[in-house]
């Protein structure tokens, strides 16, 4: 057992865990956070991703361990006071989502797509980039229109604010 | 997963000697590979030494023509170099390509080439660059370095450090990949550089990565797609699985080479 400590969603967290423990595991089972979710046996389905010290990665492709002393960030610290990330609400609006299963990993997917890219994404790298994060539901369309829908809107925002 | 224990590695000694101290002990680098296999079960290492965190493993220098990258350095920072994209910007695109984003965030090109699966990218390209393989007590060379299927030149406890090579005159990495995965079903790169035309192939190979000297010589005498026309890839030597059979990947090589000459210009 090792001691982990995690800042998660700008909160310090810490827990006793098995050194094989993945990190989608102590997030679900030790700190209860169940917003993360796990698709996939083989590392292929994107529902697990999560933001470690910034970047988008498959917690279910890392040992918490690995992540010892990190900032963590998961679909529940998105939102804030009550009001939707920009990205929920697109997806929200944009009918992004049916059965919700993919959403967290597509939503965490979108967000860090979105940090690198700017305004700037257009829908053949939305596409490229959903490479890693399967739908069973909606065919993809109504999320590549959420993503690019919440690209325009955050950009728009970020001139605004300068 | 079975037990296993962790440690993090500061420095490339210590690496080595937390190594040294197991006989089952596995080097974890981005663990997009290591972690996978171990999750089926396929490895159960008793130790991983993360070597993620050692500062002198990170990082890309580019000076003049000579191009040197950190082994635990990620494929998202070779795609997204400045300095490898003002030399070589086929290895960048290549790294670009690699599996998905998130995969691109943690996996390094250490682990990659450590691992020589016959389907990953990166050893087409260090075969084709004709790249050396720094190591914590020697250098390889790329030709060297691929023994066979996930199999290196690496002894028992060798780490790589970095891969270094000059860049080409003109380069460019063309992959078929397969549609589930993103590995690839063929990938080839060609370079034209001082030692004249190398053409590396991945994917296909059923020892893994090869050199077709065959191309190569046709490309010294004429550096166009219709100059591979004539020649046939023996399907003897391919992979043949559930994706693909030996005719059709030997096929797959051709063209993927031809559209990467295209691409080099
Ligand atoms: C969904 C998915 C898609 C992928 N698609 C592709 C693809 O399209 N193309 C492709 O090429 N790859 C692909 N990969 C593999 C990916 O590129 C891995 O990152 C890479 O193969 C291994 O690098 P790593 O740093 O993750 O190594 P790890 O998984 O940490 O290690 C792999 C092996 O190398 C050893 N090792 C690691 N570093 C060193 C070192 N410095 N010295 C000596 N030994 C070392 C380890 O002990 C282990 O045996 C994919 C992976 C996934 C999960
Ligand atoms: S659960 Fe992580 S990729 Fe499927
Ligand atoms: S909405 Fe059901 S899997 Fe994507």
């Amino acid at each position: 057992m090792t001691s982990i400590s995690l800042n998660v969603n700008g909160r310090q967290v810490s827990g006793e865990a098995e050194d094989r423990t993945l990190l989608v595991e102590f997030l679900r089972t030790n700190l209860g956070m169940t917003g993360t979710h796990v698709g996939c046996d083989t590392s292929q389905c994107g529902a697990c991703v999560v933001h470690v010290d910034g970047q988008a990665v498959k917690s279910c492709t890392m040992l918490a361990v690995q992540a010892n002393g990190s900032d963590v960030t998961t679909i529940e610290g998105l939102a804030s006071n009550g009001t939707l990330h920009p990205v929920q609400k697109a997806f929200h609006e944009n009918h992004g989502l049916q059965c919700g299963f993919c959403t967290p990993g597509m939503i965490m997917a979108a967000t860090d797509m979105i940090r690198r890219h700017g305004s700037a994404l257009d829908e053949k790298t939305v596409r490229q980039e959903l490479e890693g994060n399967i739908c069973r539901c909606t065919g993809y369309h109504n999320i590549v229109k959420s993503i690019l829908a919440a690209a325009a809107e955050m950009g728009d925002a970020q001139q605004a604010a300068e | 997963m079975y037990e296993t224990n962790y440690h993090r590695a500061s420095s490339v000694s210590e690496a080595a000697s937390l190594l040294a101290g197991s006989d089952e002990a596995k080097l974890l680098a981005g663990g997009q590979t290591l972690i996978p296999t171990m999750k089926q079960r396929l490895a159960a290492p008793s130790d991983v030494v993360d070597i993620r965190h050692i500062a002198e493993l990170k990082g890309i220098s580019v000076s003049g023509s000579k191009v040197t990258i950190g082994a635990a350095t990620s494929h998202a920072e070779v795609a997204q170099s400045a300095d490898i994209a003002n030399v070589c910007p086929a290895l960048c695109g290549l790294a670009a390509h690699i599996g998905d984003p998130h995969v691109r965030h943690m996996g390094t090109i250490g682990g990659s080439i450590a691992n020589n699966d016959p389907a990953a990218d990166y050893p087409a390209a260090m075969v084709a660059l004709d790249a050396t393989i720094h190591t914590n007590n020697r250098t390889i060379s790329a030709s060297d370095f691929f023994v066979g299927l996930f199999e290196t030149a690496l002894d028992e406890g060798e780490i790589v450090t970095a891969v270094s090579f000059d860049a080409p005159s003109k380069a460019a990495y063309q992959k078929f990949p397969n549609p589930a995965s993103r590995y690839a079903m063929a990938g080839v790169f060609v370079a034209q550089g001082n030692g004249g035309i190398r053409v590396g192939v991945t994917g296909a190979g059923s020892e893994g990565v090869f050199r077709s000297s065959e191309m190569e010589e046709a490309l010294a005498s004429d550096f166009s797609p219709a100059a591979l026309d004539a020649i046939a890839v023996d399907p003897a030597g391919m992979l043949a699985d559930i994706h693909g059979s030996a005719v059709y990947r030997a096929n797959l090589v051709k063209v993927m080479a031809r559209r990467a000459v295209a691409a080099a210009g």
